[in-house]
């Protein structure tokens, strides 16, 4: 037993510090790997080097096409690195251009599902208003494509997944997170920024993470699968989700449920972990 | 940024293309593509400013000989350290067909 | 806390707009769902508007935050919902003036991302359903509000004002966040069309349908009122004659690499001869 334990330790191949590129190939069935618009293809950042900054070739997003599990499967992976995995107009065209392709081949009877790994800020500054569009064209990208197949997303880390692509995540069909991903809307320096360091302090780690942490995420049905830093962890959790098909309800349509908790929030006191856990307690239907 | 284009001698042209790294902080991206015969040409494009003698003197240490295949390399360089320049070259030139 | 504040732009043209129709019951202050007609049709107007007594402190001045996210996907779902077995699905109206997305400890607590994303997604629904979606920009579109509320919308039109901007974030924390100072941002924002905070410039990206003079965006008059409600007639016009995609805001302009990036796609997606 013991031995057996540290095998698995042993074996053990961290995901997380794998880079995009490799990350998608880890997770399509082997030999399946086509990456689309790669390097090479040098799709850079038409507005990055117009102010003076380095532009990766790949625009920091890789997409790749092949099978998991035997189905198709389109992969879109945001590299964390480049640029804090902040999305610009060519990264987010990428996202949003390849979701698109997949939702019209569902529309021909070619179910083709999609895994968007999430390691971003959300918008690259630097190309504002543009990796804002884009954004909204993700939106509704996975609105779209998951009425057909399922859209998971996965947040490994150490990034996280912030601003508008943190609502991309919130529209996916499924949810995947490590304990080392953080989800919220509002990066902590920006929250400190606007609302001041009473409300939020950005360099209060153990309050940050108690809230937008993976496990607590997980835990408060802001995700649907808690997954060790484990490739093969990685590739059975997400077979499984996907095992499971169109979800009934999408987790952005419950309304309902949530206007209800909210109602009952105390708001006397600030909030805390604990209360966000006794709030989202699970299995409980408004 | 500033951008450095670099030239040198060298053999027959690389097998294959290659691409290795990240533009992320304290490294660098290099894309590896088979070269015109007997030629190599560098062009980098680095975030630190004035980094142009450092490059050069490095680079020439690697490919002013001339015993290396030709190849086509662009560089996208977020601040790498020499030692990292030299693991990333080496890699991309290993993975390209010359160890 | 004061209640004689102003109200937003937001309150006053959805107001305007429907021309005093009642706002349908049981929504909280903070956004205003009224059902009026367009082009002698029923139509549904949603803003989110100013609630100085709103229970989350971080909610004061119109931005979008928990409450506003969920109410926004419960008044759109709403009509998907009626309209269900409808030949033709009744035209929604997002009147847009919010300042940004509620920045609090709560907000991120109670996972403000999943409470827009109910937003967006019930826009996005109800697009693809057939229901024409127009985003009105009457003052500030920014960021994360933004994209709940308007972004999803198959034509955008904005009026043409000083006060009227659509961006991603607020200058002076887009300046922290870059390490720039906010006099570099606004440098950069004068040549750099993404980046400039007003609306002419973001008129350049081609997202917008059109862009609206008005006489007094401040204090909309009947004749004001009566054009932009022309405008709205023709846009919901042309939505019915188009597709329920976006692809009507790619462009050669500001926009070509968009466009580029998905040509390239297309073109890859299929192994040749496979």
């Amino acid at each position: 037993m013991h031995d057996n334990r540290q095998d698995a330790i042993l074996a053990r191949q961290s995901f997380i510090e794998l880079s995009a590129r490799a990350r998608a190939r880890a997770l399509l069935d082997a030999g399946s790997f086509r990456e689309l618009i790669g390097p090479f293809a040098r799709m850079t950042s038409p507005w990055l080097t117009a102010q003076g900054i380095v532009p990766q070739a790949d625009d920091g997003v890789v997409i790749a096409k092949g099978t998991l599990d035997g189905k198709a499967t389109v992969v879109a992976a945001i590299e964390g690195s480049f640029q804090g995995g902040s999305l610009g107009e060519v990264a987010g065209a990428k996202i949003a251009g390849a979701l698109e392709l997949a939702a019209e081949d569902c529309r021909q009877g070619r179910l083709t599902q999609a895994v968007i790994l999430f390691e971003t800020g959300g918008v690259r500054l630097q190309e504002a208003n543009l990796g804002l569009a884009a954004i909204a064209e993700i939106h509704s990208a996975i609105v779209d494509l998951r009425q057909y197949a399922p859209v998971v997303g996965i947040v490994a880390g150490t990034v996280g997944c912030f601003g508008g692509m943190s609502i991309a995540a919130g529209l996916c069909s499924y949810l995947m997170v490590t304990r080392e991903a953080r989800l919220g809307l509002n990066g902590p320096q920006v929250i400190e920024q606007e609302a001041g360091v009473e409300e939020y302090d950005s360099r209060d780690r153990p309050l940050i993470w108690g809230f937008t942490g993976g496990e607590q995420r997980y835990e408060t049905g802001f995700a649907d699968a808690f997954i060790a830093d484990d490739v093969a962890d990685v590739q059975t959790q997400l077979g499984a989700l996907f095992a499971r098909g169109v979800p009934a309800r999408h987790r952005s349509d419950r309304h309902g449920d949530f206007l209800a908790r909210l109602a009952r929030v105390d708001i006397s006191r600030q909030a805390d972990s604990a209360m966000v856990r006794a709030l989202f307690t699970k299995g409980e239907q408004a | 940024m500033e951008k450095i284009h670099l030239e040198y001698p060298a053999q027959q042209p690389a097998a294959r293309a290659t691409h290795v790294g990240v533009v992320g902080s304290g490294d660098l991206e290099v894309l590896a593509e088979p070269g015109e015969s007997g030629k190599t040409v560098i062009d980098i494009r680095t975030s630190v400013d004035g980094s142009g003698p450092v490059w050069t003197a490095q680079l020439a240490r690697l490919f002013a000989a001339g015993r290396l295949p030709a190849v086509k390399l662009e560089i996208n360089d977020f601040g790498a350290t020499p030692g990292v320049v030299q693991m990333r070259i080496a890699q991309a030139l290993e993975e390209i067909g010359h160890a | 806390m004061s209640t004689s504040s102003q109200p937003t732009r937001g309150a006053l043209w959805i107001a305007a707009l429907t021309g005093g129709a009642q706002p349908a019951g049981g929504y909280p202050a903070s956004v205003t769902v009224i059902d009026a007609a367009l082009a002698g049709e029923s139509a549904r107007f949603i803003a989110v508007v100013r609630d100085e007594n709103h229970r989350f402190p971080r909610v004061h001045n119109g931005e979008v935050g928990l409450v506003e996210g969920w109410t926004i996907a419960r008044a759109v779902d709403e009509v998907v919902e009626a309209d269900r077995n409808a030949a033709q699905k009744r035209p929604i109206v997002a009147v847009i003036d919010v300042p940004s997305q509620a920045y609090g400890r709560r907000e991120e607590a109670f996972g403000i991302h999943q409470a827009l994303a109910g937003a967006a997604g019930a826009y996005a629904k109800a697009r693809l359903a057939g229901h024409p979606v127009i985003g009105l920009i009457v003052g500030k579109a920014m960021s994360g509000g933004f994209l709940a509320h308007g972004y999803q919308a198959n034509r955008l039109i904005a009026l043409d004002d000083g006060s009227v901007m659509v961006h991603a974030m607020g200058k002076a924390s887009a300046a922290r966040i870059t390490l720039r100072t906010v006099e570099e941002l606004e440098k950069f924002a004068a040549t750099v069309p993404p980046m400039a905070y007003d609306i002419g410039n973001y008129a350049t990206l081609g997202l917008l349908w059109t862009l609206q003079q008005v006489a007094s965006p401040d204090a909309p008059g009947a004749a004001d009122t009566a054009q932009v409600t022309k405008t709205l007639e023709q846009a919901l016009a042309d939505i019915r004659k188009g597709p329920r995609d976006l692809s009507g805001r790619l462009n050669n302009g500001n926009r070509r690499a968009s466009l580029e990036v998905r040509n390239r796609l297309r073109a890859e997606w299929d192994v040749a001869g496979g």
